[in-house]
């Protein structure tokens, strides 16, 4: 007999923290592997960068604020922070700007604030607006996916560009990037040009920007996973989507020559990505029901609204933020009718 | 067998939120028929095992009593007797260790049993009951001492009486048994549905209920069919059904039950009776028939021992008051590595440190689990919000605001999430991934929370208390002066009609007190203008008694030598 004092349940736990975000890990990789296919290397060397980063960035914490490290460490969650940021920088980012995003996020967003589960702000998200904001240009210096590239990089390339910042001999900057399809769209609707007008140039695949639309799918592959294992419910991802989609579409129906199709906003930039592995951090986000619908809901229409009116050309991290600061409220206001009391308080 | 049924579960079941699966190990344990536990050399009987006031003692040491003796009366109405549950000698009325999560003790009657396990004179059974009246029943069940033998413990006859006001007209008998491992309902339904079909069939009368809705899930199908069968053979079939549940923790619960079967909510702080139902264990029914029919008292239970810890899982009829170490040791004794003795199934039980606390009427099982079965939780990580408490809570809270705010001690916020609703069935640890033992936190915070009301109690009665005081000081000042007032308007209209006669002459008779304190006072005021004249002061020294002369003559021979020191030190 022990003498550990325990309280009841007594049998073994099956659910795991780390486990569960080792589902988050693995169901990313469907899409990573999409990102790597259109844009190169880069990216993969970003998350592995940015792993390394965030793991030493925890751990160094940690030791200061003299907390046990390994058992932190094993959470994996810092290392599915990384990754989550590391897919939403631009593949080309210097070293040094994914090191200052990982450190912002990792210490600044979310162990200044106690750590994981203490955090209001969704660490990655964090990390990524305080790099937008601080360097605007690296941020939004995307390259064309591999089937509209002329040059397309090889591994070493992606390393020394990375790690010096220097393009591949013989090419300019310029040669090597291009705007993203969002970007693309809000210049061209900015100049007054019609929907039908842009269209028509070869970046535009069925919905979205050519090979931007399919890195969608294979993170919705993805989601669609975690959703099976019950990593995360539907109720996030499903509301943010349809969202997007009715504002996106009203305004569309509205007036289609300045407004694109509401699929565009789906599978652009990162809405797919957000609805089933950022909005649905169960840390930051709405924790009833209720509350998941209207927190998801918002999140897809300010999606839309920042996109549409705002400065920057893609919304989903501060859209994100700026739920994270109202999902305690939305939660206080949907709590669920508890068993036994009236059908109609609460 | 097939035509013994009189219909395959036409009623549409409900469901209750949440719940979870839950491996149920009951095979362990019902591989062998029940069998009566040996008599022990010692049964250590509690005074309380029951809600309620505990019974009072009506034997001394060294008295001698028989089996089905009562040995303590109930005290006040919410209470229940104690009967021995054997023949033997009374060698002690003391502090003993009983089952209780706390692990302290409480007062037990002690037997020590001689062999003979000798009955003694029982009332006669009360065969006719449809003709009785319901109280004489009911006093028959009171009198047998029976409780909610499903854990509760509350006692039985309370609970059918719940008066003209609340007619019920449901009655729910509570085969679920939810939980795993344990399968002493279960082996009673498939050993004794007659008894608990005849227990049906005199609370019904007793309630004067309409119908009788049997609840059992449908992992134990040869309960059921005993149940049916036992139905069927008997009068009650027209109003009693059997109803086969899906087996989801925790369908036992009272109100999860009712829900299940009914599609009705209890009201939150209310009871069943409040909607027209009442629920029964099996067990309470099985022991009301036995009370009713034979004359019995409740002096034994059906006990599951099971785990992995045990050699022979097995369920066992045990007498109240058998030490759980003879239990086990009937069932084969420990085996191999066993993490911890539990009393109780493994979601809601608790542990025992000794194993000589004795068997109660509430006790349902006892557990030895190995290290596999329990194993020892890893650090609880932080509450990563996920959500998934929530999703299984059948009262649906919400854990995880629950817990954030009973880790910060502000039970207030924990009472406004209704921690009051949650029936710690352990649903939410049990699905945890950081495997934080959140039951714990509630326990604790609804401790805290009827500590507080008891201090809030406690300071109102003397706030109370003071302002009641404080009022009748007042009340008392007021006549007071009323008195006064009403003396000296007395006193300001006489002396207006005496001045007319001899008004100094009045006076001084009136007061010759008053005068030779006068007379005192100026030869006092005459004395202190000498002295000062001669430039003295009285002083407090001036009128000393002798031996206070003397300790500050001592005080200043003390004082003097010290004095050259001190300087010295200056210096």
């Amino acid at each position: 007999m022990s003498g550990v004092i325990v309280s009841s349940p007594y049998g073994e736990r099956p659910n795991r923290v780390d486990r569960l975000m080792l589902q988050v890990v693995l169901a990313l990789i469907p899409g990573t592997a999409a990102m790597v296919w259109y844009f190169g290397w880069g990216v993969l060397i970003n998350m592995v960068l940015a792993s390394i980063f965030a793991i030493g960035a925890e751990a160094a914490v940690l030791k200061l604020r003299r907390r046990p490290i390994m058992p932190t460490l094993r959470d994996l969650s810092a290392l599915v922070t990384a990754l989550l940021l590391a897919l939403a920088v631009p593949p080309t980012l210097p070293w040094w700007l994914t090191l200052m995003g990982i450190l912002f996020a990792i210490i600044v967003a979310k162990q200044l604030f106690g750590g994981l589960g203490y955090n209001p702000f969704n660490p990655a998200m964090a990390g990524y607006v305080f790099l937008l904001i601080s360097y605007p240009l690296a941020m939004t210096s995307w390259l064309p996916p591999s089937i509209l590239a002329d040059h397309s990089l090889g591994f070493m390339d992606s390393l020394r560009l990375i790690l010096t910042g220097a393009p591949p001999e013989g090419l300019s900057w310029d040669a090597i990037t291009m705007a993203t399809p969002l970007d693309e769209m809000r210049t061209q609707l900015d100049q007054n040009r019609m929907i039908e007008e842009i269209r028509t140039s070869p970046l535009w695949g069925d919905f979205g920007g050519r090979g931007w639309e399919w890195i969608g799918n294979w993170f919705l592959l993805g989601g669609l996973f975690l959703l099976w294992r019950r990593v995360i419910s539907w109720h996030i991802p499903v509301s943010m989507l349809l969202g997007l989609l009715v504002i996106a579409g009203l305004f569309w129906a509205i007036d289609p020559q300045a407004h694109p199709f509401p699929a565009f906003h789906m599978f652009s930039g990162g809405a797919i990505l957000c609805a089933f592995f950022i909005a649905t951090d169960p840390v930051t986000a709405c924790t009833t029901r209720k509350g998941q619908l209207i927190f998801g809901a918002l999140i897809g229409v300010l999606i839309f609204v920042i996109r549409t009116w705002g400065g920057y050309p893609d919304a989903v991290a501060f859209s994100v933020l700026l739920m994270n600061i109202a999902a305690p409220t939305i939660d206080q206001y949907t709590q669920p009718r508890v068993f036994g009391h009236g059908k109609d308080s609460g | 067998m097939q035509q013994y049924q009189i219909s395959t579960n036409p009623r549409r079941l409900r469901r209750f939120h949440g719940g979870i699966h839950l491996p149920d190990e009951k095979e362990l344990s019902t591989g062998q028929p029940v069998a009566e536990a040996p008599l022990p050399r010692l049964l250590t009987i509690p005074l309380q095992q029951h809600i309620g006031a505990p019974a009072k003692p009506l034997v001394q040491v060294g008295a001698w009593v028989l089996k089905g003796q009562r040995i303590a009366e109930p005290q006040g109405y919410v209470s229940a007797p104690i009967h021995a549950s054997s023949s033997g000698t009374v060698i002690a009325i003391e502090e003993r260790p009983v089952p209780h999560p706390s692990g302290l003790s409480a007062t037990c009657i002690v037997i020590k049993t001689n062999g003979l396990d000798e009955w003694a004179r029982l009332p006669k059974p009360l065969d006719n009951y449809a003709d009785l009246d319901p109280s004489i029943v009911r006093e028959r069940i009171r009198w047998a001492g029976i409780v909610g033998l499903g854990g509760a413990a509350f006692p039985t006859s309370v609970k059918l009486n719940p008066g003209s006001n609340q007619p019920v007209r449901t009655l729910i008998v509570n085969g679920a048994e939810c939980e795993p491992y344990i399968t002493c309902d279960d082996m009673l339904m498939r050993e004794r549905a007659g008894r608990i079909v005849q227990g049906v069939s005199i609370v019904l009368h007793l309630l004067g209920a309409r119908e009788c809705l049997i609840g059992i899930e449908d992992n134990k199908p040869q309960a059921i069919e005993a149940i049916r069968l036992a139905v069927a053979q008997s009068d009650i079939k027209e109003s009693t059904q059997v109803c086969p549940i899906p087996t989801l923790y925790p369908s036992g619960g009272e109100k999860q039950l009712l829900r299940v079967l009914t599609g009705e909510e209890v009201p939150t702080n209310g009871i069943p009776a409040q909607i027209g139902i009442l629920c029964q264990n099996v067990g309470s029914v099985a022991a009301v028939a036995e009370a009713v029919m034979e004359g019995r008292p409740l002096i034994s239970r059906y006990v599951t021992l099971s785990g992995r810890g045990i050699a022979q899982p097995q369920n066992l009829e045990a007498r109240i008051g058998t030490p759980i170490g003879e239990l086990i040791r009937a069932a084969g004794g420990i085996t191999g590595d066993v993490r911890k003795l539990v009393l109780g199934g493994p979601m809601m039980g608790f542990t025992l440190d000794s194993e000589q606390v004795p068997v109660t009427k509430a006790t349902n099982c006892v557990l030895a689990l190995s290290t596999e079965e329990a194993p020892d939780p890893a650090p609880a990580l932080p509450c990563i919000r996920c959500g998934k408490c929530a999703e299984v809570c059948p009262a649906n809270l919400l854990p995880q605001q629950m817990y954030w705010y009973a880790r910060s001690k502000d039970l207030d916020k924990v009472q406004d999430y209704n921690l009051f609703d949650c029936i710690e069935c352990g649903c939410c640890a049990q699905v945890c991934p950081s495997h934080i033992p959140l039951v714990q936190y509630y326990r604790y915070a609804k401790t805290e929370s009827w500590a507080r009301e008891q201090e809030k109690r406690d300071a109102e009665h003397a706030r109370a208390r003071h302002e009641a005081r404080e009022a009748r000081l007042e009340r008392m000042e007021q006549e007071r002066k009323a008195k006064l007032r009403k003396k000296k308007e007395a006193l300001a209209k006489k002396p207006a009609a005496a001045k007319v006669g001899a008004p100094r002459d009045a006076k001084a008779a009136e007061d010759p007190k008053k005068a030779l304190i006068e007379a005192a006072r100026k030869r006092a005021a005459a004395k202190k203008a000498a002295l000062s004249k001669e430039g003295v002061t009285p002083k407090n020294t001036n009128t000393l008694t002798p031996a206070q002369q003397r300790q500050i003559d001592a005080a200043e021979a003390r004082r003097q030598p010290a004095e050259p020191t001190a300087t010295a030190k200056e210096d």
